[in-house]
């Protein structure tokens, strides 16, 4: 028990040291340049403490639970004998189609770390409240959510291939520039953050063992070389998925207003 | 004390429904595809406990100070009306928050050794930590450059596409000179950048400043600072890794 309490204190101030910079630039300038004093302090004071402690907490619980069974997965699902197995030849040499519980399982688990991603969790909550409700805090995460699904399940397709990665991200953003000229303008800045916010502290760590799980295990890859770039497909297609996730719902706010029109 | 319960209680109610789907889909994997028992229930169940608390004292957390600090910060900025201090604020909250981020740290030291490796540094352990920390310095000075950037255009009120467009033209650019190891790298730095503490006090930033400013819609202004930070590291790191 008390080892464990140790053990703790000791997390939270590896926490706390890889915030100081944060806390140093915003005292500094609050302090030193604003001269401004906060207001509501001890408030503002003691949700630091529950950010720093429930970072911690969620970081260790992750890396108890979650991240060694999350990467033992990755590597079972994408071991030669498991692939063989399920496809049927125990001999033969492996097709692409072959994969298809590891693209699932990339789908699955990408949306479902997305949903629990603490920063998406802060952006949509901002989002909810600075549109008045118009997006609601549960539809921009599952839009991102089911962006994320789509990238990872289209980068591991990538990594069994093995075409290049350059070829996907520029179509990608291609469409996502399309879709820009036709998307409704308030929800842009917000589609394009959150592409940015989707990999962080849950789904990075995941994500990364089953690339690099993959990229070990088919000749041809280098889990240097191919491992990386997953994270790339998970970061742009929530872009088009939050636009067209927007784009779906105007479509049918103007269908309701034009048949209310008629009524 | 019993309005703290209350909404320590609903905040738990609220991370519980968020992680449902993770301990879903390893369970469906788990007992249905791989056909393998749990190891070790209790560690997992001990484990998820703390990520569920973890996560409901981190909300709490957000809306009592991170989300004010952003906010309470932009206001008293665009009271004090000194640009330059803004902007040295916004380079400094870019380039503090990254410099030190784990997940950066972590790439980082990879990507070294795929250098190493690929032959394009010497293979020492100094001449890798040097690469190293080199990388680390270009992410935080390309993140510091993309928040002073998303400030302006926010003060400025331009539309956040030409300046995505521009900048993804510049990744497309530059991906075809880059060497082939760093790329991928580069393609992820910009992923990792964005960490959790930072994101909220960017969001509350940009959409503070966006509401302070009159004439601006913080829907349509105040996002978009995470895309700028996501975005330039990808520009700066393959540009490191062909003059590195």
């Amino acid at each position: 028990m008390i080892e464990a309490l140790e053990n703790f204190l000791h997390a939270v101030l590896g926490m706390l040291a890889d915030v100081l910079p944060i806390i140093a630039v915003l005292l500094f300038f609050q302090l030193l340049v604003l001269r401004r004093a906060m207001p509501n302090r001890r408030r503002v004071l003691v949700g630091f403490v529950y950010v720093l402690v429930g970072m911690t907490l969620f970081l260790d619980g992750l890396a108890e639970a979650l991240f060694p069974l999350g990467r033992l997965m990755a590597e079972q699902l994408t071991a030669p004998e498991f692939i063989r197995g399920a496809a049927g030849n125990p001999a033969g040499p492996v097709a692409w189609q072959d994969y298809g519980w590891v693209y699932a399982f990339g789908a699955a688990i990408g949306f479902a770390t997305t949903v629990a991603e603490p920063a998406l969790i802060a952006v949509a909550i901002k989002a909810e409240l600075v549109s008045g409700g118009t997006i609601s805090t549960r539809g921009l995460r599952f839009a991102v959510a089911i962006g994320v699904a789509i990238g990872i399940a289209l980068g591991t397709f990538r990594i069994v291939t093995g075409t290049p990665l350059h070829w996907y991200i520029m179509t990608g953003y291609l469409v996502a520039v399309v879709q820009t000229a036709f998307a409704p303008r308030e929800i842009i800045p917000l589609a394009y953050d959150s592409g940015g916010v989707t990999t962080s502290t849950v789904t990075v760590p995941l994500v990364a063992a089953l690339g690099l799980g993959l990229a070990s295990t088919i000749p041809g890859r280098s889990p240097l070389i191919d491992g990386f770039g997953l994270i790339a497909f998970a970061s742009l297609f929530p872009i088009m998925t939050v636009m067209g996730y927007a784009q779906l719902g105007a479509l049918r706010a103007g269908k309701w207003r034009r048949r209310r029109r008629k009524d | 004390m019993g309005r703290f319960l209350r909404e320590m209680l609903r905040s738990l109610g609220g991370s519980a429904r968020d992680l449902t789907p993770i301990v879903l889909v390893v369970a469906f994997f788990e007992l249905v595809v791989l056909r393998q028992p749990v190891p070790d229930l209790g560690g997992m169940l001990y484990g998820t406990a703390l990520v569920l608390i973890g996560l409901a004292l981190f909300v709490r957390g957000l809306e009592m100070a991170l989300f004010p600090i952003g906010e309470n910060i932009a206001q008293g900025f665009v009271r004090k009306g000194s640009l330059f201090w803004l902007l040295l604020f916004a380079f400094g909250l870019g380039f503090g928050t990254t410099v030190a981020e784990p997940a950066l740290i972590a790439i980082a030291d990879e990507a070294a050794t795929i250098a190493a490796a690929g032959g394009v540094l010497e293979d020492t352990a100094v001449a890798r930590s040097d690469y190293a920390l080199g990388l680390r310095l270009t992410v935080a000075l390309s993140v510091g450059f993309a928040i002073v950037l998303g400030v302006i255009r926010i003060l400025k009120g331009w539309p956040i596409q030409y300046f995505i467009i521009t900048g993804y033209l510049g990744v497309v650019l530059m991906t075809s000179f880059a060497p082939a190891e760093i790329v991928g790298i580069a393609y992820d730095s910009g992923g990792v950048t964005t960490s959790t503490v930072t994101v909220p006090l960017v969001t509350a930033l940009g959409v503070g400043l966006a509401s302070a400013i009159r004439g601006r819609n913080p829907m349509v202004d105040g996002f978009g600072l995470i895309a700028f930070a996501s975005l330039t590291p990808m520009i700066f790191v393959m540009a490191y890794g062909m003059v590195a």
